[in-house]
């Protein structure tokens, strides 16, 4: 769709626009031409272009070009024209910044509005009865105004919709949830337009598909505009002096290196994958930090204000580094950074050029890029991604299917509109991409879930949600349900965040408030904590004091050796499917180990002469005794994901085949089992056999069996039913009552699975497990792969590769999920306690 | 699965403990037997909450959670066969509930009630409760020195009350465990919740306090299959 190059850019750009250009001294890129030309057609298009390269101008030149061409009187009838997503809040007050600029020097009298959770009521009440031309939002935002009484007069005029960040936007539900909101949006304004933004990804099809209305056995598409990249970045591994270790995540032994290069530079972001290593990384550059340079910290538990401190001093250049998690991922241009530092592996070709377009946002100088990996298989992944950044070879997910949590959320959105017909709600639904091969029997349970809760059992006819009016349209049945609908909105589960509170004990013993904030934590965390506890958060070392409604109290401590970290949930990204290829092939051909740190290819070639180095095709199985266990150990590559469940389904047969297993330890490369049986032996006189271990059919019995049981089941479950309206959504600030007053989610889950094991809501938190934490699609494709594949190698003693597993921290032990085992220490504890 | 199916050692000697000079037998399915009067106990049924709360929320929750209650109790009474059940208060979840019971769950406490001599005892969620011929109805009912009450007092030498709904909370090897738990001390006895949808209130909280002083008590949490006694000292608070 590069035609368009061809065109003479005076034809498509108005006068003013045309000098508006020169007298920046800019020349219209032909991107933009050609958006301006799609859109000129009715063309939806998706946008494909490197950071720098004028993304947003180019989405936005259409609308504002559309808009110059009204008469003033024309102009002040206008309704909204064109509406902007965006996957944050802050991107959107950014675009709405950058757009001041041409508006004012044009002098264009368009109304540009944001619309956030931010916005206060009056404004959003305003927006909704006399709308802006331009409005940007977000996508919960955007399902609330579709959900309102007057979406069909405030969107029917509708004619430009712009999607930012798309690559990012449809890996998640709320993808899904946007998906929808599509899907109504061209319902309510057939002349409708879509434009979408992203970062290069492998498969554009997907988005493209994903921007325009599907009909059913019809695969439509929106245009595709590309823009090659702009100057090859340079990206460099970083040569530690000292070796590399065989396991650990910390990059301990490369910070001094690390520090010389923030020296040597004007500005650099330090990326690392979870917010605990950000914690580490920075007090470790500040136990360096001799010169005193302005190094910050940024992940997304840090208290917003100080966030935005952080921010700022970086737009105006006065720091030198910030250390970051993937708060800083998205594109935001936040100044003038002149070097990309990667700790950790990088974990997917995708994500390391986003990363790395962060640096030098001049669209014709190249990025430097500093990969810096922590142990000797993440510096295998950072060659192998460092390849697929040379080949321009990206790694994206699979295009979604839509989740039923987010439809039944959808349904009553749609109801508290004005009202829907059930074949065209259907008809509509399966419209937006992800939802395209969604059945009507799934769609009518969700329907009936949304109304009544889709019992078997009929007991809710009375206190339905949606009801039948007269003229046959679904609407709302009572303000309280339109009510719950909108304080339930969005996708977005965050475990219950505490937050972190400076304040000394006073003498009484009770926490003394009014301290500073310093952020958030997780609950759990929280609940975790024993007075006393010291751990690293907003980069200082901080003592556990008390819980205090809701706010975990906390002093400065002294400096102790061993604080207790966070272990955030959050950001911690599995291995791509694309990239584990490309690492396999590497330990297949020692031809490239040359490549590699001297360490880390002597350790092959170690491995080479001790075990067996698997073909790119092979799965290796290793099995040898230590101490009084007995090992094996397998190494897929496949992502801790895959992993973790192949490890369960795993000690599961091994326990049946009466080997004892006790536990297993994974990461992203391999997995690691061991019994007190002879598994060596056991395989070697055929007792057991590696096809029969590693059928598919583990995938079957044995996976339901646990899952049934096991407590991702009960996370899946929660997700959904505070998705889907199920149960209440906790709002920060809201007092934990003594009995609650509703129903925990566990007790529906154990109630629901015995009386109605095929409830519609069951089945959505399966789908959901088997994506996002279990990974099941990829462990079946590793099974198929493995078929008359796999290679075993009985050993004396552990193999070189097998340690850099085995030092894996976080082992599993095989004991239930239901935590008896742990209950019955504690009875042994104070039993010997009191006999002492 | 079922809390309540698992009978290996449900009649464990150390789940057995001794009120003014009773002996109570703590079952893990989070009710008690009284061996030597053929005596049931069980607190806070909450029958009816999904209903109720359908009512005055607008909330529709699967509405299993009264024939799930039911079906532990027919369970507990077929491994136990005790000759009397007291049920300590609490066992609709609000007043209109044995209205709004669905015929077969009504008809399944019936039979629950033709298998052993009730006694219920009013609760606060269930001040009023409905007359029939086959249960007797109190607000507090005694065995020798033993008083059976919904909600605990300071009158009594010895009290078996629910109300409380207690939980106990607990750190080991970092995993953090929350269950329903029997909290006891020399003046009384508190039952865990037993119906399916009952919260709990953890036994850290200030409710407690005029009733177990200190760390003067002690703790049985419920497992999967037995009771585990835990140090009071270990509890942590929610």
């Amino acid at each position: 769709m590069m035609a368009s190059q061809q065109l003479h850019h005076d034809s498509l750009l108005p006068t003013p626009f045309a000098a508006w250009f020169a007298q920046r001294g800019w020349q219209p890129r032909a991107h933009q031409l050609a958006l301006l030309d799609n859109v000129g057609q009715r063309a939806s298009t998706l946008l494909i272009a490197p950071t720098g390269s004028g993304k947003t101008l180019a989405g936005f030149l259409p609308t504002l070009v559309d808009l110059a061409s009204l008469s003033p009187n024309d102009l002040k009838q206008r309704g909204l024209h064109t509406l902007y997503i965006s996957p944050l809040k802050a991107l959107a007050v950014d675009i709405a910044r950058n757009l001041e600029t041409p508006i004012s020097e044009m002098a264009l009298p368009f109304r540009i509005e944001t619309r956030t959770g931010d916005t206060p009521q009056s404004k959003r009440t305003r927006q909704a009865e006399r709308p802006p031309h331009i409005l940007l939002t977000t996508p919960e935002q955007l399902a609330l105004l579709l959900a309102h009484r007057n979406a069909r007069a405030l969107f029917e005029t509708l004619d430009t919709v712009i999607l930012d960040e798309l690559h990012a936007l449809v890996t998640s539900k709320r993808g899904d949830l946007l998906a929808l909101d599509l899907a109504r949006l061209f319902a309510l304004s057939p002349q409708l337009v879509s434009i979408g933004l992203s970062a290069t990804v492998r498969e554009p099809e997907a988005l493209q598909r994903y921007l325009v209305p599907q009909k059913a056995g019809d695969d439509k598409r929106a245009a595709l505009v590309t823009v090659a990249g702009g100057a090859k970045a340079t990206i460099e591994i970083m040569q530690s002096q000292a070796r590399l270790p065989l396991a650990g995540h910390t990059a301990l032994a490369s910070m001094p290196e690390i520090y010389k290069a923030i020296t040597a530079h004007r500005m650099s972001l330090v990326f690392v994958n979870t917010r605990m290593q950000a914690e580490f990384v920075f007090q470790e550059l500040w136990k360096l930090n001799d010169a005193s340079l302005p190094i910050a910290l940024h992940h997304g538990s840090l208290d917003v204000s100080q966030r935005r401190k952080v921010e700022a001093a970086m737009v105006s250049g006065q720091l030198r580094a910030i250390v970051c998690t993937a708060t800083l991922d998205l594109g935001i241009d936040w100044g003038d950074v002149d070097l990309v530092i990667n700790v950790g592996a990088p974990k997917g070709a995708s994500r390391l050029m986003q990363r790395i377009g962060r640096s030098n946002h001049r669209f014709d100088e190249p990025s430097k890029a500093l990969l810096v990996p922590a142990n000797r298989f993440e510096a295998m992944e950072c060659h192998a991604a460092l390849g697929a950044v040379e080949a321009a070879a990206q790694d994206t997910p699979d295009a979604r299917v839509g989740a039923l949590d987010v439809l039944a959320q959808h349904c009553l959105g749609m109801a508290c509109a004005d009202g829907f017909e059930v074949e065209a709600l259907y008809h509509e639904v399966t419209s937006a991409a992800p939802y395209s091969a969604l059945s009507r029997d799934d769609f009518d349970a969700v329907l009936s879930f949304a109304a009544t809760g889709g019992y078997a059992l009929r007991a809710y006819e009375h206190f339905a949600k949606i009801k039948q009016s007269k003229d046959g349209l679904w609407r709302i049945a009572t303000p309280r349900a339109a009510q719950q609908y909108r304080m339930n909105v969005g996708t977005i589960i965050e475990a219950t965040m505490l937050k972190v509170r400076i304040g000394k004990m006073t003498k009484a013993g009770t926490p003394q408030r009014g301290g500073r904030v310093l952020g958030e934590v997780e609950d759990y965390f929280a609940e975790g904590l024993v007075p006393g506890d010291t751990f690293l958060f907003a980069g200082e070392m901080l003592r556990f004091e008390a819980l205090a409604t809701n706010e975990v109290i906390v002093s400065r401590a002294q400096r102790v050796t061993d604080p207790k970290i966070p272990a955030y949930a959050g950001g911690k990204f599995p291995l791509s499917t694309f990239l584990a290829e490309r690492v396999r092939a590497m330990l297949a051909t020692p031809a490239t180990w040359s490549a590699l740190p001297q360490e880390v290819s002597e350790w092959l070639t170690w491995q080479k002469d001790k075990s067996i180095l698997p073909k790119a095709d092979e799965l290796l199985i290793e099995a040898f005794p230590s101490g009084d266990r007995h090992y094996l150990v397998l190494y897929p590559f496949e992502g801790r994901l895959a992993h973790q469940t192949l490890g369960v389904l795993l000690t599961k047969r091994l326990e049946r085949a009466r080997l004892k297993p006790l536990g297993f330890v994974c990461n992203d490369y391999g997995l690691s089992i061991w019994a007190i049986g002879n598994i060596s032996e056991a395989l070697q006189e055929r007792r057991i056999t590696l096809d029969d271990l590693l059928a598919e059919d583990m995938l079957g019995d044995d996976l339901e069996g646990w899952l049934d049981d096991s407590s991702i089941m009960k996370r899946a479950f929660r997700h959904c039913a505070v998705i889907s309206g199920l149960v209440e959504k906790r709002h920060p600030g809201q007092e934990k009552t003594g009995r609650q007053v509703t129903v925990s989610s566990d007790l529906l889950y154990d109630v629901l699975r015995r009386h109605q094991p095929d409830h519609i809501l069951l089945k959505a938190a399966r789908q959901d497990a088997a994506l996002g934490l279990l990974d099941l699609k990829r462990l079946g494709d590793l099974l198929r792969r493995i078929r008359g594949h796999m290679i075993f190698k009985p050993l004396q003693k552990m193999s070189p590769l097998s340690v850099a597993v085995l030092l894996e921290i976080g082992r599993e032990s095989v004991y239930g999920e239901a935590g008896d085992h742990l209950l019955a220490e504690a009875e042994a504890r104070m039993l010997s306690e009191a006999m002492q | 699965m079922s809390v309540a199916v698992q009978v290996e050692n449900a009649a464990r000697p150390d789940a057995e403990i001794i009120c003014a000079g009773e002996r109570v037998q703590l079952d893990p399915s989070g009710v008690a037997f009284l061996p030597d009067h053929g005596l049931l106990v069980v607190a806070d049924l909450h029958f009816e909450k999904a209903a109720s709360l359908a009512r005055r929320r607008g909330l529709i929750m699967p509405p299993y959670d009264t024939r799930e209650t039911l079906l532990r109790l027919d369970q507990v009474i077929t491994r136990l066969k005790p000759d009397r059940v007291i049920a300590l208060g609490d066992t609709w979840h609000d007043t209109l509930g044995a209205t709004t019971m669905k015929r077969d769950d009504a008809a399944q406490f019936a039979a629950l009630r033709q298998r052993a001599h009730w006694i219920l005892i009013t609760g606060n969620h269930d001040p009023v409760l409905p007359h029939t011929r086959d249960a007797e109805i109190a607000d507090v009912f005694r065995v020798n020195a033993l008083c059976f009450r919904h909600e605990p007092s300071h009158h009594e030498t010895f009290e078996i009350a629910g109300h409380l709904h207690p939980v106990a909370k607990i750190k080991e090897r970092g995993r953090v465990i929350r269950r329903r738990c029997f909290i006891a001390n020399e003046r009384r006895l508190i039952f865990p919740a037993f119906g399916a949808y009952t919260g709990g209130l953890n036994v850290r909280d200030k409710a407690y306090r005029p009733y177990f002083a200190h760390t003067d008590y002690t703790i049985r949490m419920v497992g999967t299959n037995r009771l585990y006694a835990v140090s009071p000292l270990s509890l942590l608070p929610d």
